[in-house]
């Protein structure tokens, strides 16, 4: 058994990730002051994110057709609500590690029909594990601490005795995990683990005879992806809807992750920030230009039936002109600013091992 | 005891009928199948699109139920054309993983251009075929079967005797096949492959309209249809992909055993498992016999 390889990080990423800790830490809070942005766009945009990042390592890097985020998701929530109801000792971090766990365990059960079959037929058995999901959670009252009414308000977030109930306090919870998370992920994806992902993704067969284990690097990415999945559920839920119900984690929302992951990008981590982004602010544009070019002459279901044909139109068209998504359109954006402007930066860093 | 029987009976048929509009929609996606090897994630969004614009056809133009019905299906024929021009064509060469995600696109453009041009509320939509016992069978052998369910099931017969006739013994039929054996070699040796796409997408339109009105008249005509749909696939995965027959199978099996599980075992669960059940058995049949009652072996070349 190989030991998992980590990898340095290079002196790109390092500033990228200075600018990108400048830009959410300082820049953002001291620009946005309206709550909207922050209830609205933010949290929602880092939990979806994060598990878009989950479908990711699945579906982009591992190369399994998965259609089940939205339900371990809900096993995350569900799970979060009741460590910190029944067990408040756990206190809220630990709570949110161990509901990922909970999430991995049902991503491993779920994720055991791809050893045998991919494609469509690993989607139907996915398909599964959201139905399955959902159903328990609405059918055995444990799981809703016996509330008759369906809807149940998440606790208030406390950590280490201090609350966080304001939105820019839940916006920088959020952050703080989907940092942490991201570079975990981008650091497996980069070292061995995501190489043997990658390596089954491209041909399982080959990968079998070159010694990577495909019981191993499937359950794991599984297990991985819906470890992402069950913790952007708990914070989905206590950050962002602050209440708790089945539906909220139904098929739509696993096609919504399914869509920011294509649309970002298969097989990269800042795509799923960008599908991410796209797929919430898209929505809001339209409303926007429904509201102020049209004076609300469009009735707001028009509105929304036009959102979904212009997704699937993109979605179409993506995967005729650029599979590879948004993350590779800006990439090749970048590629082509480099070569027309070649940099004494870009010169000197040539040759030199990265 | 015979009143139990009885009672068995009753469920088990009511499964059985209930699942042939099951088959229907996965006939379409079977049809598809065949011809071009593309998993088409968008017949649910047919089924929708075509029995929207049927109603829409019907009741905001009040033109009569055949006229309407022939319009929803050269709308679907339309549909076709488009598919194959601006999503097919275009992805010939790409691997079927980039197909079956461009027709969950597709699957979104005909949802919302349905609900864009005919609202999105629920819409009543009446055969003159009443979903309740007929009283025939209700007085003579004691069970209790919608009109509905047997309507469903004579149409489901009648349209795979028809496709059955179709493929096996017309000149398009052996096209159809050809092409589904070897795309290049079909075109090779002269057969349209423009044509056979679209009159396969035709006839995928035309067989969701149906199923479509099966469903609408039980249901009404809404979103959810969608969702109906979805269980279409564990149909296809135990009857296998590439068989008509296996659809038929496929609906029936996991018509009857969703209905008898949730009558017989549902009610110690508090209800409602034929949600997750289909899915949960198409995943035994995955792991005993992946390609389904009827397909064909799954090769892959290395």
């Amino acid at each position: 058994m190989m030991k998992p390889v980590f990898m340095t990080y290079t002196k790109k990423d390092l500033i990228n990730l200075a600018v990108c800790m400048v830009l959410s830490v300082l820049v953002i809070p001291t620009f946005i002051t309206t709550e909207y942005w922050y209830t609205s766009i933010l949290i929602p945009w880092l939990c979806l994110a994060l598990a878009t990042i989950g479908q990711q390592i699945v579906m982009g890097y591992t190369g399994q057709l998965a259609l089940g985020a939205a339900g371990f998701m809900a096993a995350g929530a569900f799970a979060m609500f009741n460590l910190i109801l029944r067990v408040p000792d756990l206190g809220f971090v630990g709570s949110l590690i161990v509901s990922g766990l909970i999430a991995a365990a049902f991503g491993i059960l779920f994720g055991l029909p791809s050893l045998k079959v991919r494609g469509i037929y690993l989607m139907v058995a996915t398909l599964a594990s959201q139905f399955f999901i959902i159903w328990m959670i609405d059918k055995f009252g444990w799981f809703k601490n016996y509330d008759s009414s369906g809807i149940i308000t998440a606790q208030d977030i406390v950590i280490l005795g201090k609350p966080f109930t304001t939105p820019l306090a839940m916006y920088f919870v959020c952050l703080a995990v989907t940092t942490v998370l991201t570079l975990l992920a981008m650091n497996m994806a980069r070292g061995s683990t995501g190489r043997n992902w990658m390596a089954v993704r491209d041909m399982d067969i080959a990968a079998e005879s070159m010694g990577v284990s495909l019981l191993r690097t499937k359950v794991q990415a599984f297990a991985i992806s819906a470890f992402y999945c069950g913790v952007a559920g708990a914070l989905f839920a206590f950050c962002y809807l602050k209440s708790l119900e089945p539906v909220a984690f139904d098929i739509k929302l696993s096609f919504k992750i399914l869509f920011m992951c294509i649309l970002g990008g298969l097989g990269t981590i800042n795509g799923a920030f960008i599908g991410a982004a796209f797929i919430l602010l898209f929505p809001v544009l339209l409303n926007a230009i429904g509201n102020n070019v049209f004076h609300g002459a469009i009735d707001a279901t028009i509105i929304s039936s036009i959102e979904q044909v212009i997704f699937g139109g993109l979605m179409i068209i993506f995967m005729i002109y650029e599979p590879l998504g948004m993350a590779k359109l800006w990439e090749n954006i970048k590629q082509k600013w480099k070569t027309k402007i070649p940099s004494s930066t870009n010169l000197k860093s040539f040759g030199k091992k990265t | 005891m015979v009143e139990e029987l009885l009672f068995f009976m009753e469920v088990l048929v009511g499964g059985l009928l209930a699942g042939t509009m099951y088959s229907l929609v996965a006939l379409g996606f079977v049809l598809i199948f065949k011809a071009s090897a593309t998993f088409n994630f968008s017949q649910g969004a047919m089924v929708f699109f075509s029995v929207l614009a049927f109603c829409g056809f019907m009741q905001d133009f009040n033109i009569p139920f055949v006229l309407a019905f022939i319009l929803a299906a050269l709308l679907m024929v339309v549909v076709g054309l488009c598919t194959e021009r601006f999503v097919l064509r275009p992805l010939m060469n790409a691997s079927e993983d980039t197909v079956l995600m461009a027709t969950i696109g597709l699957g979104y453009v005909l949802e919302g251009l349905a609900q864009a041009a005919w609202g999105v509320e629920v819409r009543r939509l009446d055969l003159g075929i009443g979903d309740f016992p007929v009283p025939w069978i209700a007085d003579n052998l004691k069970l209790f079967i919608s009109a509905l369910d047997i309507t469903a099931g004579l149409v489901a017969a009648i349209m795979i005797i028809g496709l059955f006739l179709l493929f096996k013994y017309t000149k398009i039929g052996l096209g159809l096949r050809a092409v589904a054996d070897d795309a290049g070699a079909a075109s090779s040796i002269g057969i349209p492959l423009k044509h056979i796409m679209l009159l396969v997408w035709s006839a995928a339109g035309v067989v969701a309209l149906v199923a479509g009105c099966m469903w609408g008249a039980r249901a009404g005509v809404q979103f959810a249809l969608v969702d109906l749909a979805l269980k279409a696939l564990p149909v296809l995965i135990i009857g296998g992909f590439s068989s008509i027959p296996g659809a038929i199978i496929g609906g029936l099996i996991i018509g009857a055993v969703e209905k008898v599980l949730e009558v017989y075992i549902g009610p110690f669960f508090g209800g409602a498992i034929e949600g997750w059940a289909p899915y949960v058995l198409a995943i035994f049949f995955l792991l005993y016999r992946p390609e389904g009652l009827f397909g064909e072996k799954i090769i892959r070349r290395v």
